[in-house]
């Protein structure tokens, strides 16, 4: 069985991409040297020319303008931040621009921009070097927003956001890039098909995450079933725009929803979950409370004793539903 | 106050009382000079029309209006190919209508009909037309600048010797993206020709009041982009600076920034004067007007005999003519179906 892990997806979906659409063409911060994003671009300057894959200025907001111009024009730019918390710079161009062009021109353009942006945390980093913002950007119409926990989806859902004719955020994540699973063929559904997916089936409760958490939230399915827990995982894929079914039909079998989300509490991705399914579904259903679990709404520590404590683990898991049942 | 009368400023192109010279004739056919003179009018015709019509309460969105400035967008526009991507801001209907020539989507646009060249989405401030080039304006200070750069890499893979356009004011020369796109078009050599309109104001506050020196040239030299300085109410010159880098940039040379020294008669929103722009406002206005580039034209042209009196007032009646019926029918344009409220958010 050939393998394949998270930062080899995102690279191959690169590669697709660059031979099969000369429309496409990168642009970003140390793509002719990217030691920092693991393997995850390695030689695509060699393969692809430096006319195509474009190393910047350090010039965040300029050069993610640039990627929103180029879609405008036709281009595919997937536009590379290595780190969200520099993305941060870009904000205007992401939000203000590119995921209003099309309405507010009334449909007669649009800005098929997809912009890559890693969460990269842990290692005693800090504060500005740690962030997962995606709540923020999945609060605004027009941008879909895409976190791939899986290393085939890191690839198919690349490919999908690149050929979208919508401007994508694709957040991929730097504590997943050595997960591996059984190579898949790609898949070449749209991006507007793409849905949340149930990836565990399970009867005592729902857990839906994104990205990194479904990893953490898969670890801790598998280590629940020893005590005869039946966990069913939810990996969220796209979190804008959110399609409830799934999570729905799985709520309505199990009776208990937690919502896992590797950023903050306030006004974050884990709470719209639960609100949106508790407006969805018959409230009498639910034997537990819904819960959320987050990050602790305060900025990431340096110190490892303190980041341990911080960032959530699969046994914050394990032990919030052992306490339901056991 | 000296500040504002400019007397101990070398350069006299923002000295008012600067001796104002006449229309070098010579520019271009006298077919031509009659045209951009038309161009020019149809521009500030609407403009009145359409602060004539916020006054009576028949106009509701905001309207940044650019009377004074209309021979900046007719002069570069006389070297714009409909596949060059020209892109604008806030005060951009002389951008639009210099390269369509079409009041009617735009009135129907400002009164946020379904006729507007973004159906009545946009309003004043959100205006498309690809079809001519005009690839959208934004109010967002700054927002298209870098967005003409995308577009001159768009140009220059596709290696066509077209160019974008960003035209700004010179409030957006204080936004930082402005000289990161400055700098990102230079390192990559691209097509790309940045249009600084220095009005000397960013909304209500003076240029002097914001920055060491009148001109922003000097952005574009620290950056190595080649640049030219001009009088932005005298179109031979406007004209005759836009020969020069469109060449420039379509012979594959990179990028290129004029700045064209003009002032806006009205406030920074709306059909007012506005006043409140500073001690003097009303005195060097009216100095200002004195270097109105469409008179300038007309008595460039009138003294040369190029054009008759009788001549200029057909074409003077039949462009009112043509702008009245343009709002007309565009005030019973529809307005647009709700599904335009989400229709238009995803592609699908």
């Amino acid at each position: 069985m050939e393998k394949i892990n998270y930062s080899k997806g995102i690279l191959d979906g690169f590669e697709y991409l660059l031979t099969n659409h000369e429309e496409v063409f990168v642009l970003g911060q140390g793509l002719w040297s990217p030691w920092y994003v693991g393997a995850s671009m390695t030689d695509l300057d060699k393969k692809y020319g430096k006319s195509r894959i474009i190393d910047s200025p350090v010039s965040e907001l300029a050069t993610t303008g640039a990627g929103v111009g180029a879609a405008i024009l036709g281009k595919r730019p997937i536009i590379v931040h290595p780190r969200i918390d520099f993305m941060l710079l870009a904000v205007d161009q992401i939000v203000t621009q590119a995921a209003k062009w099309r309405n507010m021109f009334g449909g007669k353009s649009s800005a098929p921009i997809t912009i890559r942006g890693m969460v990269n945390r842990g290692g005693e980093q800090g504060a500005q070097h740690s962030q997962s913002l995606h709540s923020w950007f999945a609060h605004i119409p027009g941008l879909k927003v895409v976190m791939p926990s899986s290393a085939n989806d890191a690839r198919d859902l690349l490919i999908a956001s690149v050929l979208s004719d919508d401007p994508v955020l694709y957040i991929d994540d730097r504590w997943l890039y050595d997960c591996s699973e059984e190579l898949k063929e790609i898949d070449k559904t749209p991006l507007s098909l793409q849905k949340p997916k149930v990836v565990r089936l399970g009867n005592d409760i729902t857990l839906v995450s994104c990205s990194y958490t479904t990893k953490l939230c898969l670890d801790a399915a598998l280590e629940l079933e020893k005590s005869g827990i039946s966990v069913e995982v939810i990996d969220l894929r796209v979190i804008n725009p959110l399609d409830y079914d799934s999570i729905i039909n799985s709520v309505n079998k199990t009776g208990r929803i937690c919502s896992v989300d590797g950023c903050w509490q306030n006004c974050g991705l884990a709470g719209e979950i639960l609100a949106g399914v508790t407006e969805r579904i018959d409230l009498r259903l639910l034997k537990t409370n819904p819960k959320r679990i987050t990050l602790p709404d305060s900025p990431a520590p340096t110190s490892k004793v303190l980041e341990d404590l911080y960032y959530i683990n699969s046994s914050n898991i394990v032990n919030y539903i052992k306490s339901i049942f056991l | 106050m000296k500040k504002y009368s400019n007397k101990s400023v070398s350069d006299e192109l923002f000295n008012p009382e600067s001796p104002i010279f006449g229309i070098q004739l010579t520019y271009d056919s006298i077919e031509s000079q009659i045209k951009h003179l038309k161009s020019m009018l149809v521009i500030r015709y609407a403009e009145e029309k359409i602060a004539n019509e916020i006054i009576a309460g028949n106009v509701k969105c905001p309207c940044h209006l650019g009377i004074g400035q209309e021979a900046i967008a007719v002069g570069v526009s006389a070297f714009l190919r409909k596949s060059d991507s020209v892109f604008g801001a806030h005060r951009s209907h002389s951008h639009f209508l210099a390269l369509n020539n079409d009041p009617y989507s735009l009135f129907a646009e400002v009164l946020g009909r379904i006729d507007g060249c973004s159906h009545g989405m946009g309003g004043s401030m959100h205006l498309i037309d690809k079809d001519n080039g005009f690839y959208g304006s934004v109010p967002i200070v700054g927002a298209t600048i870098p967005i003409a750069v995308g577009a001159g890499f768009a140009h220059k893979m596709e290696k066509s010797t077209n160019l974008s356009v960003t035209y700004f004011g010179d409030g957006a020369t204080e936004e930082g993206v402005f000289h990161e796109s400055l700098n990102l078009a230079k390192i990559n050599e691209l097509p790309v020709l940045f249009i600084c309109e220095n009005n000397l104001f960013a909304s209500h506050m003076h240029i002097l009041e914001r920055q060491p020196t009148y001109s922003t040239v000097r952005y574009a030299k620290a950056h190595n982009v080649q640049s030219l300085l001009v009088d932005g109410n005298d179109l031979a010159a406007v004209y005759n600076a836009t020969k020069i880098a469109t060449d420039y940039i379509r012979s594959g040379n990179g990028p290129f920034y004029i700045e064209f020294v003009t002032y806006r008669w009205k406030g920074h929103v709306g059909p007012s004067d506005d006043n409140d722009v500073g001690l003097l406002r009303n005195e060097v206005l009216e100095i200002w007007k004195k270097r109105d580039p469409i008179k300038r034209l007309i008595n460039s042209l009138k003294t040369s005999q190029s054009i008759l009196e009788s001549e200029f007032g057909l074409i003077d009646s039949e462009i009112k003519k043509f702008i009245e019926e343009s709002w007309e029918k565009a005030k019973v344009s529809e307005y647009p179906s709700k599904d335009f409220l989400y229709n238009n958010t995803y592609s699908n």
